[in-house]
Order: structure tokens, then C-alpha cells, then sequence
């Protein structure tokens, strides 16, 4: 389709709590710059139902924030969510639309940018506009981080992108002076062709909410077998932090897949990520890199991880662990 | 019941190496695999045999004729039959071209098949692209439901029971058929081939889709020509350099120096 103006939208992702996803309102930082680029508007888009939190979020940071709101948008499913965004895109025509990457925004990605018959970028890490051409230049990591591309989508708009939790800070905010626009768009219930049959909280009633996370503390192959893992634990919980893992002890059936983190698990970037007996292959290190403090703990003094670690402990993790909890614990005690 | 199982050839990301002067990607002797998001995809249609032994598995992968060898591999772990999409007008092709040629792939082995597929099942991702966006797309081309981040899908009468991954936990999804699904990553590892079927794959002839299977389709929708997003650049990530390095005479005081640290630093 013709793009019909040159605002640059964010899709902000609500919670069945009406709050925003985390991701959603961090992309307006970086929207707020491409839209001035782009010489448009930057735009919210929030679905949900009685989403006011995330509205009042967008608001404090876009020009204008478009709402659509009902009971059929409260749990998101494809069939809704796709119907609702591609019938506000179809009527307002934004020239690039930014979703961030979370299972749902990837979910949703595809399915609407393949009915408006347009380019999407996936799971992208930097944004920019292409001083050439005027056009987003999304860049992102291929070959499971090995290799960076810059993609760009010329002739087709919107131009969209998905974008990865935590690669940008959200700005501070201040009066939510956003004009918005509700619109009247709902969604049949004949149209929504998944039901959720039952929601399974994790079994351990352990918190691996890792994206949400500000503090991690991940064990990898060093920490042995499951009771390795005791150390990692007992640190994560003086910090009021969640467990992460390498893939490696996943595969080695030490701890569920929920915690992984990298390539085929979770991207992070808590504050504070600490690696404990992980060697950092780049496909973990594609997953937590954006971390804004890595420490690495490991025996091995060229293990990859402390090039990306802000303070790397050569050394043993079962002795550093405790000495570390503990000195953590009479300081808050 | 018959399934449809979408799979690419990939090369095995964890082998891939930069080459440390030229500061490129070493491709040469990186062995290729199935991407394993599609083996779980495959593993998830063989479970669904397993209880329904009157079902049908074909596979289907588009890609150069060397990805035979992925979808003989997929013969020999659990698929009936198996299809190649290779075509020199394919090539190129970003998610959007690839799905479209991929939905008319679908129709075409159902014409060819005799049967409609009830679920097309696919991996997540490939580890190549990580797009995980030909999945959905080929849904919506199809005008399909999807449910994507599958762990395990089990048959309901005429719907799927998808366990699927989510942020904090998993659900259960109830989707109607025909549908797609993608698969993440289960609990459990895939089977394993047998002796038996990998040696009538080694027979198997794989009938291939070329340029010329689908008259219907839209030429201008496909290839490098018909993609919407182009590669402008790639490069390979600067190398972070490592910060400070803690290493006194124990543990014990290695530990206490990275508590300093990290209290000076207001971090803790």
C-alpha cells in the first residue's frame, strides 16, 4: 500500500493488566528520532482492554496515540490483534511501524505485514534511516550473531521491524499531552479462530520472567548438574534476582528451558547480568550482550565471556558464590 | 490425518566461524543440517502418528538441490513422503516471496497428494535467519489460524490442543483445523532414525518442484526482484573488549574485590 502520511508508529504491547509491555514504550525513544527524520509524526498505537496505564505511557511520550479497546482485545490472539492493527493501518497509512519482540509481537509481525503485503525485519538490534534513500535501515544479528545486516524495504509500506526487548532505554517521560484518537474497530468473535484453554504459571512457581527481569544471575556448564545451581540461586535471591542458563545446561537437563537464555532462548538485558560458568559461546552472548553490567565468573582465563564482561572473576564459581552472597547479605543486613 | 511439515537446510550456526584477518564469515566446511526447530516440528507430527498411526507425514523444503539430503534425513527420522521446492527463479527470495512460494507449494502437493493437509507444522525459526516469520506468513497466505511457539500439539477431534511457551509459563491453545503451527524448543530430544528407514531413504526419490510447478503464480512476487526488504550491508559485530579482570590470590578475595567493586559502582 501508499503510505498516506509520514508518521512513524509504535505498536505498545498491554498486559491482560492493561500496562504496557516494557518494549513498547522503550521503541518511542528511538521512534522519537526517526520520526523526526522521517519529518512525521510519532504515533502509539495501544490495544488492549481498558489499557489506561499503557495509554497514559504512550501519551507522556508520542504525538498521538491511537486506541482501539474491548473485551475481544484482553488476552491477545493473532486473529484480533492482526485484524484490528491492519484495519488502523489500512485507514491512517503510517510510512514504518516499529513492534517489539516479544513472542506475541513476533506473532503478530508476520501475519500483519504479510496481509498489507510489506517487507518485515526481524528481531532487529539498531535502527536508523538510511541517509541515501530516507529509508528505516534496520539492522540485526544473522548466523545466530555471527553476522550483523542492515535490511531495507524501498518500495513497500509501511516499512515495519520487529525490535528486541532492551536494546533501547525508555526516556523519562513527563505530561501525557499525546492527543488520542479511540477508534471503533472491533473483531467478530467468529473471526478469532484460537481459544486459550488454559494458562500454566511455571511449575516450580519459580519467577523466569527474564525479560522483565533487572538482575540475572545465569549458571552454564561449570555450575556441573542440578545442584550446581544452589550457588546461582541463593546470589539471585539475595539480589532479588531470576535464574538464567547457558543452552548447554538446558541440554544437560539441569534446569528447564524457561531460563535459557541466547539464540534459542530469551534475549536479556537486565542492569545486571552475572555469568557463572559459562564460556559465552556467541550464542549466548547474542542473547544478553545488551546487558548493561556483565560480570563472568569462570575458571578458564580466555573463556570468550570476559570480552563482553564489565568485571570478569577468573576463578572458581563454588568458592566466589558464597563469599559473594554473603558479603551482599551483611551489607544489607 | 495428514501433516505437512516445513523444513529448511541450514548451515549448523554453531560450527560458523569469522575469520579472524578478513573479518568474514568461514562458511567452508560448515556442515549443513535440518534446522533443529524444524526436527521438533517433525518430532511433534510423529508424536501425533504415534497415537494416530493413520496419519501422514510429508515434508517439504525449498532451497538448493543439496537440500535433498535435509529431507532425507527427515525420511529416515519419521516422514512418508517428502518434496523439494528448487527453482533458479526462487532464488533470493526474502520471507515474503519465500512464503508465497511456499503457500502455492502447499496447494500444489495437495493437488499432487490427492488430500488437503489438516496442520502445516513448522520450526520456529531457522537459525540462519532467526526471522521466524515464514511460519505465519505462510498461514496468512493460506488464510490459516496459527499458533506459533508450539511444545507439543495433540489431536481433539477436528481441533489441536497446543501446549505453547509462553513469557512466564505456557497455555494450552485450542485451534480448529486446518492450522499452522510452529515449534520451539521441547523437554524432550527428538527420535532418533532407524537403521531401516534410513536405508529406504537412501532410495527414496524426492519428486522437485521447479520454476515451472506453479503456473499460477505471480512472478513478480517472488525472487530477489519480488522481495519487499533487501540486505544493504552486512558486517560482523565489533568484538566488545572485556573490562576489569579480577584474579587475587583466593576465591575468597577475588570474591570480596568484585563486592567492592560492584558496591563502589552503586551496582549492588
Amino acid at each position: 500500500m501508499e503510505a498516506k502520511t509520514k508518521d512513524l508508529w509504535v505498536f505498545v504491547e498491554t498486559t491482560e493488566n492493561g500496562d504496557p509491555k516494557n518494549v513498547g514504550i522503550e521503541l518511542l525513544t528511538p521512534g522519537r528520532e526517526l520520526a523526526a527524520k522521517q519529518g512525521g509524526k510519532l504515533c502509539a498505537v495501544v490495544i488492549g482492554c481498558g489499557a489506561d496505564a499503557a495509554i497514559n505511557e504512550a501519551a507522556q511520550r508520542a504525538d498521538v496515540v491511537y486506541v482501539i479497546d474491548g473485551p475481544e482485545f484482553k488476552t491477545y490472539t493473532t486473529d484480533a490483534y492482526a485484524n484490528a492493527l491492519v484495519a488502523l493501518v489500512e485507514k491512517y497509512g503510517p510510512t514504518s511501524m516499529l513492534i517489539g519482540a516479544t513472542n506475541n509481537g513476533r506473532d503478530l509481525g508476520p501475519r500483519v505485514s504479510c496481509r498489507l503485503k510489506t517487507g518485515l525485519t526481524a528481531d532487529c538490534t539498531g535502527l536508523d534511516i538510511d541517509e541515501e534513500s530516507g529509508n528505516v535501515a534496520w539492522t540485526r544479528p544473522a548466523f545466530g550473531g555471527n553476522l550483523m545486516a542492515t535490511i531495507l524495504c524501498p518500495d513497500h509500506r509501511p516499512q515495519i521491524g520487529t525490535v528486541r526487548p532492551g536494546v533501547f532505554k525508555k526516556n523519562e517521560g513527563g505530561e501525557a499531552k499525546a492527543e488520542i484518537i479511540r477508534e471503533d474497530i472491533h473483531v467478530a468473535a467468529e473471526d478469532i479462530r484460537t481459544q486459550v484453554l488454559e494458562v500454566i504459571k511455571e511449575m516450580d512457581a519459580e519467577n523466569v520472567d527474564l525479560e522483565g527481569a533487572d538482575i540475572i544471575v545465569s549458571g552454564g556448564r561449570g555450575v556441573g548438574g542440578p545442584e550446581g545451581f544452589a550457588p546461582v540461586k541463593a546470589l539471585a535471591d539475595v539480589l532479588g534476582g531470576v535464574v538464567g542458563s547457558s543452552r548447554a545446561a538446558v541440554d544437560a537437563g539441569w534446569i528447564a528451558h524457561a531460563h535459557q537464555v541466547g539464540q534459542t532462548g530469551k534475549t536479556v538485558a537486565p542492569k545486571l547480568y552475572i555469568a557463572c560458568g559459562i564460556s559465552g559461546a556467541i550464542q549466548h552472548l547474542a542473547g544478553m550482550s545488551g546487558s548493561d553490567v556483565i560480570v563472568a565468573i569462570n575458571k578458564d582465563p580466555d573463556a570468550p565471556i570476559f570480552d563482553v564482561a564489565t568485571y570478569g572473576v577468573v576463578g572458581d564459581l563454588f568458592e566466589v558464590l558464597p563469599v559473594l552472597t554473603e558479603e551482599i547479605k551483611k551489607a544489607r543486613a | 490425518m495428514n501433516i505437512l511439515v516445513c523444513v529448511k537446510q541450514v548451515p549448523d550456526t554453531t560450527e560458523i566461524k569469522i575469520d579472524p584477518v578478513k573479518n568474514t564469515l568461514i562458511r567452508d566446511g560448515v556442515p549443513s543440517i535440518v534446522n533443529p526447530f524444524d526436527g521438533y516440528a517433525l518430532e511433534a507430527a510423529a508424536r501425533i502418528k504415534d497415537k494416530n498411526p493413520d496419519t501422514k507425514i510429508v515434508v517439504v523444503s525449498m532451497g538448493p538441490p543439496q537440500a535433498q539430503a535435509a529431507l532425507k534425513e527427515c525420511l529416515s527420522i519419521a516422514a512418508d513422503k517428502a518434496y523439494l521446492v528448487s527453482g533458479r527463479t526462487f532464488g533470493g527470495s526474502d520471507t515474503l516471496a519465500t512464503s508465497y512460494i511456499l503457500s502455492n507449494a502447499v496447494k500444489k502437493i495437495e493437488e499432487l497428494e490427492g488430500a488437503k493437509f489438516d496442520a502445516i507444522f513448522c520450526g520456529k525459526q531457522a537459525i540462519d535467519g532467526d526471522t521466524a516469520q515464514v511460519g505465519p506468513e505462510i498461514a496468512e497466505h493460506l488464510g490459516l489460524p496459527q499458533v506459533t511457539y508450539g511444545l507439543e500439539a495433540e489431536l481433539d477431534g477436528d481441533m489441536l490442543k497446543v501446549r505453547k511457551e509462553m513469557e512466564d509459563g505456557a497455555a494450552i491453545i485450542g485451534v480448529k483445523m486446518p492450522c499452522v503451527v510452529t515449534f520451539t524448543k521441547p523437554a524432550w530430544d527428538p527420535r532418533y532414525p532407524t537403521i531401516k528407514r534410513k536405508l529406504a531413504a537412501n532410495r527414496a526419490k524426492i519428486p522437485v518442484l521447479g520454476d515451472d510447478a506453479f503456473p499460477e503464480i505471480d512472478v513478480t512476487r517472488i525472487g530477489l526482484k519480488g522481495s519487499p526488504t533487501h540486505v544493504k550491508k552486512t558486517f560482523v559485530p565489533q568484538k566488545k573488549t572485556g573490562g576489569i579482570k579480577i584474579k587475587e590470590e583466593t576465591n575468597e578475595d577475588s570474591a570480596k574485590k568484585l563486592f567492592t567493586l560492584l558496591s563502589d559502582a552503586s551496582i549492588i
